[in-house]
């Protein structure tokens, strides 16, 4: 049995972390991020949540703190954004090193310089190959359901490493939704206390964080780049079963919306999916052959998957909030790297768009189809990203 | 082969680290450990310590321990202390053994907020004064006119021309309920002051000196009787507060001057070799003569020890 309510995206997301049964939860503040862990020091508070709620003095100490206390085998949380995020980068690489299976909520936000609060990708995506599992979500219900699976995930023993769950800054996190939250007795049996194999323990004393030299680093990261690997079998498992009960399927590791027979497919993360999705709809009403893909799991990247839904496509047009300054979206790197060789792989064409807030409204989605097409009747792939929704009157 | 060291079967810091012959640092942990006893959880930052307490494979500790980073080991420890709290496992303690790098400069935010927080920790700095373990780098606890790698002596240069930073004063600034110096020159006293932070809770300070032969420029086997020139001229001053007074200083036996002490080390080896080092031994001198002042460290012998020895 379920109860629904409307809420903030923060609250939601605050509300299954609650569920969870947290033992430890820093917290530093930074904009969008910041409804979520007040509303969780509100539930100490009140005495509502049980869990040690620590003000740290910066989000290097919030991860810090989160790292130590989930090496004492307590369940593990915090929430950052943007500057806290890049500024926990070191810990979390760390983290993932000593497989430590916490949960943090990246509330994506625009990096520095120019200073900005508003949403885009490039906070997160610049943590991808620290060895972090990495969701993006859709809607504030996807957001809810996501937070619970990702302890299980991170706790998993196959797989034992962090679980970034990211979710769009102010568009998620501060819009009221309505949103179905599951009963503390279903969420309980879904997720069993946090109880690892190995902990500081003083009575069965291990060393943690050696120094490791030439003979033995490269297999640490090995073992770290295969649990990823064949945690995507182990995440598919944890999504549907959490779907069953829930009675709420967002998909496994991509959700593949209107693809059949699609010959233009969009690959997009976060809340602009719910924009595409809207978008397909015209197209496809219009007789247009256009179908979505969103990335639910980023990483481990959901390659297989991705190729089953795409193999019949002609092109693929990845919008994306992020660029690597100098190359590419990485999405859209992630996709070609992996199809390169393919001889019958469709063209990709990577889009950028939604920097720093810029919208991406169903004309946007548009204009991205419409450039796709044109590649198709042409045949000739973009070289280059295309930058969606440039104002040339203020470029140098 | 000579055998220099059997652990004790009540040793919980062993054999199998790989520390310099004479390492200061070494002798300081078997030590504070020894007062701590098992039922600790100790956490060290990145530094000498991490570097030869932890090859892959081995480990010298006989209690549960963790490496992370170089800048976080104080909010590492506070995650445990959180963890133990929630478990409600009262008779668990959480130590971090640091060094001065990650204690004076890199880590010092961390540092600054655990004691703001109060977090149940004793947080121990084994000082050698400077990054050692990547070469000996000038560090905010390098002593002035120390040459250090990066901070070199020349023909334009005194080595570090500042004054290292008075830590026990910052921490003592945060209200922290028991702040102690010590040596590994006298390793009774050392012990005493871990057992009695040890009483307090809420978040401790002890700074060790711990001289590093391979750092500071002198033969292995001279470690302690370097760590006691130290404190016999003035320059290390130990001490105790609690609740932010000075309860109780090693007194100076026999003072000596600070040029015995700066001409027993390699890094001062050049305030000795021209006019313009010798004008600034005044200065050194006068900082020895204002801890001493300050600390009370000639004064009459009320609380002094009688441990003149090290127990090894």
């Amino acid at each position: 049995m379920s109860h629904i309510k409307v809420v903030e995206g923060s609250e939601a997301v605050a509300l299954a972390v609650k569920a969870c049964r947290p033992q430890v939860i820093p917290s530093y503040p930074i904009s969008p991020q910041t409804h979520i862990v007040e509303r969780l020091a509100k539930m100490v508070a009140d005495g509502e949540l049980e869990a040690e709620y620590v003000r740290v003095e910066s989000e290097f100490s919030a991860a810090s703190v989160i790292s130590g206390s989930s090496a004492a085998a307590s369940r593990s949380y915090t929430a950052s954004s943007s500057q806290g995020l890049l500024l926990m980068t070191e810990v979390l690489y760390a983290s993932a090193g000593l497989r430590l299976p916490f949960v943090i909520t990246g509330v994506n936000r625009s990096v520095s310089a120019p200073i900005s609060i508003q949403v885009d990708h490039q906070d997160t995506i610049s943590l991808r190959d620290s060895g972090v599992i990495q969701f993006y979500v859709e809607s504030t219900q996807e957001a809810y359901d996501t937070h619970i699976a990702a302890f299980k995930v991170a706790e998993d023993t196959s797989i034992l490493l962090p679980v970034m769950v990211c979710m769009d800054g102010w568009i998620l996190t501060h819009s009221y939704e309505q949103v179905s939250f599951m009963e503390q007795e279903e969420v309980d049996r879904f997720l069993p206390p946090f109880q690892p194999v190995n902990f500081l323990d003083v009575n069965d004393p291990k060393s943690w964080g050696s120094y490791a030299d030439d003979d033995v680093l490269m297999e640490f990261r090995y073992s770290i780049h295969e649990a990823m690997q064949h945690g995507k079998e182990r995440i598919k498992e944890v999504f549907s079963e959490l779907a069953r009960i829930t009675g709420r399927d967002h998909g496994g590791l991509i959700e593949a919306y209107r693809t059949e027979g699609a010959e233009v497919i969009l690959v997009a993360m976060g809340s602009m999916v719910g924009t595409a999705k809207d978008a397909v709809d015209k197209l496809r009403s219009d007789g247009r052959k256009v179908g979505l893909i969103k990335i639910r799991c980023y990483r481990p990247f959901p390659y297989e998957d991705i190729w089953e839904t795409i193999k019949d496509a002609k092109v693929v047009a990845v919008m994306e909030a992020n660029v690597s300054m100098g190359s590419e979206g990485a999405v859209g790197m992630d996709l070609k790297a992996k199809l390169s060789g393919k001889a019958d792989a469709p063209l990709v064409i990577d889009f950028i768009a939604g920097l720093g807030g810029r919208e991406v409204n169903e004309g946007t989605i548009d204009e991205i189809v419409k450039k796709a097409e044109e590649v198709l009747n042409s045949g000739l792939p973009l070289q280059e990203s295309h930058w969606v929704g440039l104002n040339p009157t203020i470029l140098p | 082969m000579s055998v220099q060291f059997t652990a004790s079967p009540q040793d919980l810091f062993v054999s199998g680290h790989r520390a310099c012959h004479g390492c200061g640092m070494a002798l300081a942990v078997r030590h504070i450990l020894k007062a701590t006893g098992k039922n600790v959880i100790v956490v060290t930052p990145t530094g000498c310590l991490e570097t030869f307490a932890s090859p892959y494979g081995y480990s010298p500790w006989r209690v549960p321990w963790i490496h992370h980073l170089f800048e976080n080991g104080p909010s590492v420890a506070t995650g445990v202390v959180a963890a133990l709290k929630a478990q409600r496992q009262d008779s668990v303690r959480v130590l971090v053994i640091a060094g001065d790098g990650s204690t004076f400069d890199i880590g010092f935010g961390a540092l600054s907020g655990m004691l703001e927080r109060g977090d149940d920790v004793l947080y121990i700095c084994t000082d050698n004064g400077a990054y050692m373990n990547t070469g000996g780098q000038r560090s905010g606890s390098t002593p002035m006119y120390a040459a250090t790698t990066t901070h070199p002596a020349g023909r334009e240069s005194l080595g570090k021309t500042q004054v290292m930073k008075d830590l026990p004063a910052i921490v003592a600034a945060h209200g922290a309920p028991y702040i102690a110096t010590a040596s590994v020159a006298y390793l009774k006293d050392l012990q005493k002051k871990v057992k009695k932070a040890m009483e307090f809770h809420g978040a401790r300070y002890i700074q060790i000196d711990t001289p590093c032969p391979s750092g500071w420029g002198f033969p292995s086997e001279r470690t302690l009787e370097v760590g006691r020139m130290g404190i016999d001229c003035g320059l290390i001053p130990i001490f105790e507060m609690e609740d932010g007074k000075t309860t109780r200083v090693r007194r100076i036996k026999k003072k000596i001057p600070v040029k015995d002490y700066l001409k027993s080390q390699a890094r001062y080896k050049h305030l000795f070799t021209g006019d313009r080092g010798q004008a600034e031994l005044g200065k050194i001198q006068a900082m020895a003569d204002r801890n001493i002042e300050k600390y009370g460290l000639l004064g009459p012998s009320g609380e002094e020890e009688s441990e003149t020895s090290s127990d090894g």
